[in-house]
């Protein structure tokens, strides 16, 4: 085992870093904005450059900053209130986490809380695809989650530095990127019939959903639902064997 | 330095990095059970879709299924473009540039 880190550490790098910067270059151009856009919110809001940086820095999760930093700015900063709003916007976290559970388990203690720390919607995505493809890459995950993490905890402060310099980043229309790159991720996986299937529900319960439920209940809801929808399909079929 | 911010931002990190070390810490004893690894198997499928759904057909926060939706056209040919290519950068340019087109 030990030599098999040692021997991707000398060899597997190179190529693994080539991948990592050709998957995470085209979404990079998804996330500067907002990662811009958080800066200047931040500073509008009252933080200073150094604490909407830090706070990109050790929180890393978009929604749940931009919630913050919206109520931040109308004046609710109860310590309670935030931090348990942040805690259900980044529930989806946990359906993600177990989803990527079995890779995660195999690897030493210290890097599982890495990559906890730095998973996010997008390092997720490429990651799964990854697997789907070409089997689990620790060092894919890693080099994907942190290359995401100094784009967006850079592209805050620049965006704090410059904010009133930079017209509203968000209305450059470049924040359909991520939704585009997530569309490309997702359409090989929809070969079969039961995939086709558990899209169909999981799309009509995010309309639904964001619709109807506030902030990002919608991504749970949705996950939950098309995730069971497909095991029963499956559990169902399997027994007609 | 406002210390009353930087703790609200501790905590903040605080309850984020508890949703993503939640599973492993759950599971870490016990294993991942047998049923919960045949739905979770879907999850990905599941999870992309529901991200990109809204941001097509919802674009501006209502629902919007007319020819007016620059996302949603665009949506649609991106789709057929990944289909086709398997590749992102393609698709985000040719999902962007009939998004540019429509909107002017």
């Amino acid at each position: 085992m030990e030599k098999d880190i040692a021997y991707t550490f000398q060899n597997g790098n190179k190529l693994i870093w080539k991948e990592v910067l050709k998957d995470c270059l085209p979404i990079t151009a998804g996330i500067v904005p907002f990662g811009l856009t958080c800066g200047i919110m931040g500073r509008t809001a009252g933080f200073s450059a150094f604490e909407i940086t830090f706070m990109s820095m050790t929180v890393f999760a978009g929604a749940a900053q931009f919630m913050a930093i919206a109520m931040i700015n109308s004046g609710i900063i109860n310590w309670g209130v935030i931090v348990f709003t942040t805690f259900l916007i980044n529930l989806r976290h946990l359906l993600m986490g177990a989803s990527l559970s079995p890779y995660l388990f195999k690897q030493p203690r210290i890097l599982q809380y890495l990559l906890a720390f730095s998973m996010t919607d997008e390092s997720y995505a490429l990651t799964i695809n990854r697997i789907e493809k070409k089997g689990y890459d620790l060092y894919y995950q890693l080099g994907v989650s942190f290359f995401l993490y100094i784009i967006w905890t850079s592209s805050t402060f620049l965006g704090a530095v410059l904010y009133q310099n930079i017209p509203n980043p968000l209305e450059w229309g470049l924040d359909f990127v991520i939704p585009l790159t997530f569309l490309v991720l997702l359409v090989p996986r929809l070969a079969n019939r039961n995939a086709l299937l558990v899209a169909l529900v999981s799309a009509l319960t995010a309309v639904l959903g964001a619709l109807y439920l506030p902030g990002k209940w919608y991504i749970i809801l949705a996950a939950v639902a098309a995730s069971i929808a497909g095991g029963l399909i499956e559990g169902g079929r399997r027994n007609e064997f | 330095m406002n210390f009353k911010l930087i703790s609200v931002i501790i905590g903040m990190a605080l309850a984020t990095f508890i949703t993503r070390m939640g599973a492993q810490v759950i599971f870490s004893s016990t294993g991942m059970p047998v049923w919960l690894e045949k739905w979770l198997k879907h999850v990905p499928t599941a999870f992309l879709t529901a991200l990109i759904t809204p941001a097509v057909l919802l674009p501006k926060g209502y629902l919007d299924l007319s020819f007016n939706n620059s996302y949603l056209l665009a949506g649609i040919v991106a789709a057929f473009t990944a289909y086709k290519t398997k590749n992102v950068l393609t698709t985000i340019i040719v999902g962007m540039a009939v998004m540019i087109a429509v909107s002017y």
